[in-house]
């Protein structure tokens, strides 16, 4: 995984709240079994109007989303993580993240960052006033910074320096795998198991 | 749930005491790495993980506590032909490619314990109390009916069960939903869920595991409790569940995976432990009504967006919050819905029946019921999945498909079908249905479709009259 540490760059003001990820990308571009691609389906449905926020020239090469709301309701599909990223989206920011889709971003090394509504007010309004403004992201310091607004977030210390050290989870866990050995000599015989012994 | 329930005096709930009992690892300053006792695969959300483990040279630890099913993408009809898309077709190869090379037991298309991952799992017993159970799917949260800590996961999670037969996690809040009296005939599990989710928000549960507690709940079959577990994701709520009691146990009795002789006796005095004890406190409580609750419809683009049949569409006008406002209207635009319509006068183009929520066998008992002697209105079409292939073959011993049929209905081959639309199962641009499905969203069942969530008895009421109703709205016809 990617290392993330710091990031600036522009923005994508998304002004709607309960942004499922069916909408962040439709079903019908799940049958990939690749991790890469998927840019073509972020948004898939809203990208075909025109106006659409993300199609305006001046948004090309963004690569911080500030969004409404309840960003990533409804399917567990991480593919909407990989959509973003494969876009060129590099954190996220929003007021609140459905659990399974902030779980799935941490994982992934896309930073999904949580701000008041206030503040993403404020962000809002900074690139509509204008677009090339950038926005930062410092997962270091634990804040965001636009302009003359810095606005301080909160991330566990233990998934601040997962993401720092673009740590692999699963690398993680296996230094315990001792642990889990033990767990597993107390399973109850009744407990369920899906092949013959 | 809080820290400060590792004193041994604290009473626990239901959600705590599972949690606390699978607990591998637990180091200050680190989420808790978190045992499964059982993981369901599907073609959707696996394929990327088995990439990664062959990356990493990693092995499938658990095998024999892994399962897989062929479910988002299939075809319902013509399932003895190859796929049609080439793509989902590879999608699936690719899924029984990596069942064989890991060694992991996969129900294809064909075998009758083939369907949709949250209902075979406790169609096969697979799914038994005090359980830790994950799926690389949002609807897991279904299985939770049988007091099980069950909840869905992303793909890099499904590789690190895969991998470690372990997740790291931190502990989730508790929520009970006390839900008493109750219900009314006509009055279902999905109305019940329905009216939560629709008081709390699509956002309400966020970060929490429900308790599903009181009478009405108590009151439900199996089937019932899953439909209301099933659809705690769409709250927000990572998971939901109910404690297990003889309903439970009478269901799980004789499966194929059930415990057999005195593993089935040690089970049943570990299951008759797991309930909320005396005391313990949830972080929220709320309390609904079963007996002033009525058949609830959604009219919006999310499940929080829904109001009893009996209601109109909502007048944006009425809402004071901008914001609120805007998206309001926006979610009426999209629905083509005028403020202020009686939500029975929205004429549906489609019915469908199924889906994990509501597709098993006394759904489509409850639903073939108001059928009997009826025709689906002219112009209507109805489409009628079963959750499983079994649950099509049990429908067709009690011969409900032929109820289906003489009705004007089709009958298909069992998958998610139409709940999302990755198969060819979908709605077209401005076409509306009366679904018995979870999500609502924009586009969710094709592209510019339109979605009224409803329970199996409205959906099949829907498709006699040709407007969202109810059955008992059919006496008067």
């Amino acid at each position: 995984m990617e290392k993330f540490v710091s990031h600036t760059g522009t923005a994508v003001p998304l002004r709607r709240s309960n942004v499922d990820t069916d909408q962040i990308i439709p079903a019908v571009y799940l049958k990939r079994v690749t991790r890469s691609g998927f840019e073509d389906g972020l948004f898939a449905a809203w990208r075909a109007d025109a106006d659409f926020i993300l199609n305006r020239p001046e948004r090309a090469g963004a690569s911080v989303l500030i969004a409404g709301p309840d960003f990533g309701t409804g399917s567990s599909r991480e593919h909407a993580v990989w959509a973003l990223q494969n876009y060129g989206f590099k954190t996220v920011i929003s007021a609140r993240f459905a659990d399974i889709f902030r779980g799935n971003s941490l994982k992934g090394g896309l930073l999904t960052v949580v701000l008041p509504q206030e503040t993403v007010e404020q962000l809002w309004a900074a690139t509509e006033a204008d677009p090339a403004t950038t926005v930062t992201v410092d997962l270091d310091a634990r804040e965001v910074r636009c302009g003359d607004l810095v606005a301080p977030f909160e991330i566990d210390d233990y998934t601040r320096w997962r993401l720092m050290e673009g740590l692999d989870d699963i690398g993680l866990t296996l230094r315990n795998v001792s642990a889990v050995d033990e767990f597993e000599t107390h399973r109850p015989s009744f407990k369920p198991v899906t092949l013959p012994a | 749930m809080t820290a400060t329930h590792a004193a041994p005096v604290q009473p626990l709930t239901l959600a705590e005491k599972i949690w606390e009992a699978h607990v591998v690892r637990r180091a200050a300053g680190e989420p808790d790495l978190l045992y499964i006792d059982m993981h369901f695969i599907h073609e959707v959300t696996s394929a990327q993980a088995f990439d990664g483990l062959r990356l990493a040279g990693r092995p499938v630890r658990r095998p024999d506590l892994t399962i897989a099913t062929e479910d988002h993408n299939t075809p319902t009809l013509e399932i003895d032909k190859p796929i049609a898309d080439p793509v989902s077709r590879v999608q699936i190869e690719t899924l029984r490619n990596n069942c064989a090379e890991f060694g992991v037991r996969l129900h294809s298309l064909g075998d009758a314990n083939q369907g949709v991952v949250h209902v075979i799992g406790p169609q096969l017993g697979l799914t038994q109390p005090g359980m830790t159970i994950v799926c690389g799917d949002s609807h897991t949260s279904t299985h939770g009916a049988f007091g099980a800590m069950a909840f869905g996961i992303g793909t890099s999670e499904v590789e690190h069960v895969l991998a470690t037969q372990t997740l790291p996690l931190k502990p989730f809040k508790t929520m009970a939903v006390n839900v008493t009296g109750s219900l009314r005939p006509g009055v279902s599990a999905k109305d019940v869920i329905l009216a939560v989710i629709a008081q709390i928000g699509t956002g309400g549960g966020q970060g929490y595991v429900i308790e599903y507690r009181g009478q009405a709940i108590r009151e439900l079959s199996m089937e019932g409790r899953m439909t209301v577990c099933n659809m705690s994701i769409e709250a927000g709520a990572r998971a939901g569940l109910i404690a297990p009691d003889d309903t439970t146990y009478a269901y799980l009795k004789d499966r194929a995976h059930a415990p057999q002789g005195s593993d089935w006796d040690d089970a049943l005095a570990y299951w008759s432990t797991l309930r909320t004890d005396e005391g313990a406190s949830f972080d929220t409580e709320i309390t609904i009504d079963a007996d002033a609750l009525t058949p609830f419809v959604t009219w919006g683009t999310n499940p929080g967006q829904g109001s009893p049949l009996g209601d109109s569409v909502p007048d944006p006008a009425a809402v004071e919050d901008a914001g609120q406002r805007a998206e309001l209207q926006r979610a009426l635009d999209y629905m083509g819905l005028t403020p202020g319509l009686p939500l029975r006068e929205i004429s549906v183009d489609t019915v469908f029946l199924g889906s994990c929520t509501n597709g098993r066998l006394e759904d489509l008992r409850a639903a073939a019921e108001v059928l009997k002697g009826r025709k689906v209105a002219e112009g209507v079409r109805m489409l009628v999945v079963p959750g499983s292939a079994r649950v099509r073959l049990e429908a067709e011993a009690e011969g409900l498909d032929t109820v289906f049929k003489e009705a004007g209905a089709e009958w298909r081959f069992a998958g998610c079908s139409m709940c999302l639309g990755m198969n060819p199962d979908q709605l077209a641009p401005g076409e509306r249905s009366a679904s018995t499905s979870n999500r609502n969203f924009e586009g969710r069942q094709g592209k510019g479709g339109r979605t009224h969530l409803v329970s199996p008895l409205v959906a099949a009421a829907t498709a006699v009259t040709g407007k969202l109703a109810a059955p008992s709205d059919l006496l008067e016809v």
